[in-house]
């Protein structure tokens, strides 16, 4: 099982100028882990002090909000398309 | 029109980790991701931002340049803004209230609707920033506004709107010949879809890299509504509530007047309104939450329709911090506020000035807002946008023949048709 995971731009500065990877990661935490071991930097930059993905970055899986699919929980399908996208937002504290 | 502009010195600023980023087309942090807001060197703007500088400048929003983010040398070309401000004792009668006012930006130039402030805003600084197109992702009013301002300025415009749009504005952004390109999806498929697009294209998209501009624009309304009252500020402010931006930047406005002395510090509540069908912001409001739990819209009022609304959390949590609340209505009521708005103010409004007028009512009603406080309904756009949301509410009368007699006849007509209607329903 794979999926392919697409990256904006802002983010190829810690992934060497990769936008796009594969990863076997079964679900978001594990994605997220998997960041964490190959680009070490990004996986800082993703994550808040409580080490979990900051809320500015929305997660899609093939078009849809990962939220709508149970989130974390969600099991990525073989061939799912993930994107990272930070949200355009005005801030919140 | 000729007027100079000099504005404050502003700079980008994140809201997360402080930094400054100057000024360039950028929305997020490079390093911690959170967004950018425009930031001003305030104590600067004393003696400069005064009652009498802006009394002295055009009637529009050009006369609070000096605390707008506009690029070196700008000259603004469109008397924007600057809309009424009215009593609305009839409509206050109806519902309990005796000094409510409606901020009336139905009539806003040049197209009808609050973003044609934040739109000239963002494409000052298109210009500035040198992009010869730009493009939005929008529910509508945007999508006018933009097309219709870009042309005026010799810019191209791409713009994105989701396909189910309402055809009063969908035409009325192609006839601007704009290139509009309709999506097969919701307004967040179309937002996530422009976030992509401007990442790879070398476009202004007014509300995305050019986004933190943009939104400046909105505290105009907040500027007007204050210098409207005699330079003073409400005790309360109701505002439709689509990406949660414009509740936000009207309490940045009264801030900043009241940092700089225009206006008397008081404490001003805000209250958001949605629609029911697509209402994160306020059911997080109504949840104590400082996050939003994104909704799949499902309302008629389609220029609100944003379940993934961006600016939604720090929206709910300001609403909580200034003790204010949101509530959301139903399709039906929302009918029923354009309705009542028209038939006591003479206010023709879309169906979001639906939604914050039923809201209004409702606060009202629930005691949430007192009588006698002073309180502003913000009315962000024109209901003649969105008429297919009275489509089968009034019927097309008969013709009648040209004749006095007839028309007493038909008069006669009516009015029994009235009275037995009164009877039925049990009056008199």
């Amino acid at each position: 099982m794979s999926i392919k995971v697409t990256l904006p731009t802002a983010f190829t500065r810690h992934t060497a100028g990769k936008k796009q990877f594969d990863s076997i990661a079964e679900n978001l935490p594990a994605l997220l882990a998997d960041i964490d071991q190959t680009f070490p930097a990004l996986g800082i930059q993703i994550k808040g002090d409580d080490g979990k993905l900051r809320r500015f970055i929305n997660i899609y899986v093939n078009d849809e909000d990962i939220r709508f699919l149970g989130g974390e929980t969600y099991a990525f399908q073989d061939g799912d398309e993930v994107m990272l996208i930070p949200s355009i937002a005005g801030g919140w504290k | 029109m000729s007027y100079s502009c000099t504005s404050t010195a502003y700079e980008l600023k994140c809201n997360e980790c402080g930094k400054g980023f100057g000024n360039q087309p950028l929305s997020a942090c490079p390093d911690c991701l959170a967004p950018l807001e425009v930031a001003y060197d305030l104590e600067s703007a004393r003696g400069v931002f005064t009652r009498e500088a802006i009394a002295a400048g055009p009637a529009n929003i050009w006369r609070y340049s000096s605390l707008l983010p506009l690029p070196k040398g700008f000259e603004p070309d469109l008397p924007v803004g600057f809309t009424p401000l009215v009593k609305a004792k009839n409509l206050g009668k109806r519902i309990g209230a005796k000094n409510l006012y409606v901020k009336n930006d139905a009539v806003c130039f040049p197209t009808l609707s609050f973003k044609d402030r934040v739109v000239s805003v963002a494409l000052a600084n298109a210009q500035g920033f040198g992009f010869e197109t730009v493009g939005c992702s929008s529910t509508g009013n945007l999508a006018n506004s933009v097309a219709a301002q870009a042309v005026r300025l010799g810019l191209k415009a791409c713009i994105l709107v989701p396909a189910d749009l309402e055809p009063a504005k969908i035409l009325n952004t192609q006839v601007y010949g704009a290139r509009l390109v309709r999506i097969d999806g919701n307004y967040d498929h179309v937002n996530r879809l422009c976030t992509l697009i401007a990442d790879e294209y070398n476009w202004g998209f007014v509300n995305v890299n050019l986004r933190p501009y943009y939104a400046e624009g909105s505290k105009t309304v907040g500027y007007e509504i204050a210098e409207q009252l005699g330079w003073k500020l409400p005790d309360n402010v109701v505002v439709p509530m689509a990406g949660g931006s414009l509740i936000r930047k009207i309490r940045k406005a009264f801030q900043e007047l009241i940092y700089l002395g225009l206006v008397e510090d008081k404490p001003v509540r805000f209250f958001g309104a949605q629609a029911t069908g697509c209402s994160p912001i306020s059911q997080a409001v109504k949840k104590g939450l400082d996050y939003i739990d994104p909704q799949r819209p499902n309302t008629i009022a389609r220029s609100l329709a944003i379940g993934n609304p961006a600016d939604g959390p720090a929206a709910a949590k300001m609403i909580q911090q200034t003790a204010g609340w949101a509530e959301d209505v139903s399709d039906v009521e929302i009918v029923s506020g354009i309705q009542e708005l028209a038939e006591t103010e003479g206010i023709f409004t879309e169906t979001a000035g639906g939604v914050t007028t039923a809201v209004t009512a409702r606060l009202y009603a629930h005691g949430r807002i007192s009588p006698e406080e002073i309180t502003v309904s913000c009315i962000t756009g024109n209901g003649l946008k969105t008429t297919d949301a009275l489509a089968g509410h009034y019927q097309e009368e008969r013709a009648v023949r040209p004749r006095l007699a007839d028309f007493d006849a038909y008069l006669r007509e009516l009015d029994g048709i009235a009275e037995q209607e009164l009877a039925t329903a049990g009056g008199n």
